[in-house]
């Protein structure tokens, strides 16, 4: 246990040292939030769906924890390729807790960019419904963090260097964002989107953000909870065995 | 000479490892005596990092048969990792981190009860000269700290057997002295048993009690440096060394070989 925990708390120290990737990384889903938030503003308002700040904040804050949590799991590559990983690989160590160790600090990093994402929305006007739903939007938070992160560690366990980075942003990480229904209702677009939607893990966690904080949920939020602890839990073996299935 | 001496830490038979059609190691043999220090000797391409993989749990063999510490690495990898050390050809600390972090990670790694880990990482980062550097982080360190650093950490966990593949590459005359002295000066004391590796025959002479001339995937003999420039009736380990690999040099190997004779020229001086 010592072990997951001297790695999870690595991951801990390299974020905090690095400030300039807290901001780089909070850059992005600040302008969504801002040109997205104010610029259909009025549009959503008139369409008689409420307020769009509102409405947007949690998905924004899915966003940011899925990109953060993504990036922490590529990360991997930077450790391959500066050395680091051939360390903990000879290590008298099961490799599945070292990737666990690993998971569960780039899951945290990611969890603290959300909750700054979160008080950057507050800024930007946001008010959750209920103050006492917080804890439940932190553990979707934490989940969505889990998978994604699982999810980047096991796509950087396929690949030797950076080459493939570019690829998996531009058509993994971004439909995975724009297809969830983080920046608009899920309720109102065609049935398509909504199927494609539902195929999306990131929707359930958006989904369970916008229950706990706004109190509205497209599909129901036990329902999301459950998707969500069995697509970790899935994208955690599967992190695992191909992190143990690493050849140097 | 000590009975402990006898006991053989690294055995090797018959080892064959290929990449598809590429034959990087090729039915070698040989054995590493508890408190030993073995110097693999060859040019690049030679081998070298391909065996040390397999003895280290990270490669496994094609065919043939490795014990490390009496364990067999592709089927007791945690019992061969927890009794080896390991300097990489390549770098493999975490800059980000300071030197005494990179040590205690390593620790934990390892097992070593909180209060050995502390008190040996004093021992070692003042062993090494880094003592005082403790607090820096890595990215701000030079190529002979990060070396030295290196194998303060790998030695932290006490293995028996520490593996140093090619550590003065990259390193000035003076850092690579001091560094073999304090190798040499750790075997002596903790009589951890080392398995080097080289592509400078000044170096595999001056440190090394027995020498393995690898070329080709192949071992092609092994002995004391005395042992080999006897045998071969040449004045210095070069001519032994070019009598043994052939000194009818193929196009493409003469290149490589001509830089060793630059490279251990330079040594020299
Ligand atoms: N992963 C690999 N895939 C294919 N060929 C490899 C691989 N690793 C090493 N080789 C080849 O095996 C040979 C021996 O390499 P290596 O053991 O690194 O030599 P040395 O360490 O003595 O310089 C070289 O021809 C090298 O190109
Ligand atoms: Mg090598």
């Amino acid at each position: 246990m010592s072990c997951i925990y001297v790695l999870w708390l690595r991951q801990l120290k390299r974020y905090t040292r690095s400030r300039s990737r807290m901001f780089a990384s909070l850059g992005q889903p600040i302008l969504y939030l801002l040109a997205f938030g104010f610029g259909f503003g009025p549009i959503f308002q008139k369409a008689g769906q409420g307020n769009y700040i509102q409405f947007i904040a949690p998905g924004i804050i899915g966003m940011t924890v899925l990109f953060n949590s993504i990036f922490s799991g590529i990360e991997l590559i930077w450790d391959r390729q500066f050395g680091f990983l051939k360390e903990t690989l000879v290590a008298p160590v099961s490799r599945l807790l070292i990737m666990f160790g690993r998971t569960l600090g780039g899951a945290t990093v990611a969890l603290i960019q959300g909750a700054i994402m979160f008080l950057v929305c507050l800024g930007a006007g946001f008010r959750p419904l209920n103050i006492h739903a917080l804890p439940a939007a932190i553990a979707f938070m934490a989940l969505i963090a889990i998978m994604f992160t699982a999810l980047g560690t096991a796509i950087a366990s396929m690949l030797s260097d950076f080459h493939g980075f570019q690829l998996v942003m531009n058509f993994l990480v971004m439909p995975i964002f724009f297809l969830s229904g983080a920046i608009y209702p899920l309720a109102s677009t065609s049935k398509t989107l909504e199927w494609i939607a539902r195929i999306d893990p990131l929707s359930y966690g958006i989904d369970g953000l916008r229950g706990t904080l706004i109190g509205v949920a497209h599909f129901n939020l036990g329902f999301d909870l459950a998707v969500l602890l069995v697509l970790a839990s899935v994208l955690l073996g599967l992190g695992g065995y191909l992190f143990s299935k690493i050849c140097l | 000479m000590e009975p402990l001496r006898l006991f053989r830490v690294i055995e090797v038979r018959n080892l064959t490892k290929h990449f598809g059609p590429i034959v990087a190691v090729q039915d070698i043999s040989f054995e590493v005596k508890s408190g030993e220090i073995f110097a693999f000797l060859g040019p690049n391409g030679a081998g070298k990092t391909t065996t040390i993989k397999m003895l280290t749990t990270l490669l496994a063999p094609t065919t043939g048969k490795i014990t490390v510490g009496g364990f067999d690495p592709t089927k007791q990898p945690h019992e061969v990792r927890k009794r080896f050390g390991i300097v990489f050809q390549d770098p493999s600390l975490d800059t980000e981190l300071t030197a005494f972090e990179n040590l205690d990670i390593h620790g934990v790694l390892y097992k070593v009860p909180k209060q050995v880990r502390i008190q040996r990482t004093e021992y070692l980062l003042r062993k090494f000269e880094l003592w005082d550097r403790r607090k820096s982080y890595v990215k701000e360190f030079s190529g002979g700290m990060r070396r030295r650093l290196e194998i303060a950490r790998c030695l932290l966990h006490t293995p028996n057997i520490i593996f140093l593949d090619e550590p003065t590459i990259g390193l000035d005359p003076q850092t690579r002295n001091q560094l073999w002295t304090q190798v040499k000066r750790l075997n002596e004391e903790e009589g951890v048993t080392v398995f080097l590796t080289t592509h400078y025959m000044e170096e595999a002479e001056r440190v090394a009690d027995r020498i393995g001339i690898i070329d080709h995937g192949k071992v092609v003999v092994q002995g004391s440096a005395r042992q080999l420039i006897q045998q071969t009736s040449s004045q210095t380990l070069e001519e032994a060394f070019l009598s043994f690999t052939g000194s009818a040099i193929r196009h493409e190997e003469s290149t490589s070989l001509d830089r060793m004779r630059n490279a251990a020229k330079l040594f020299r001086r």
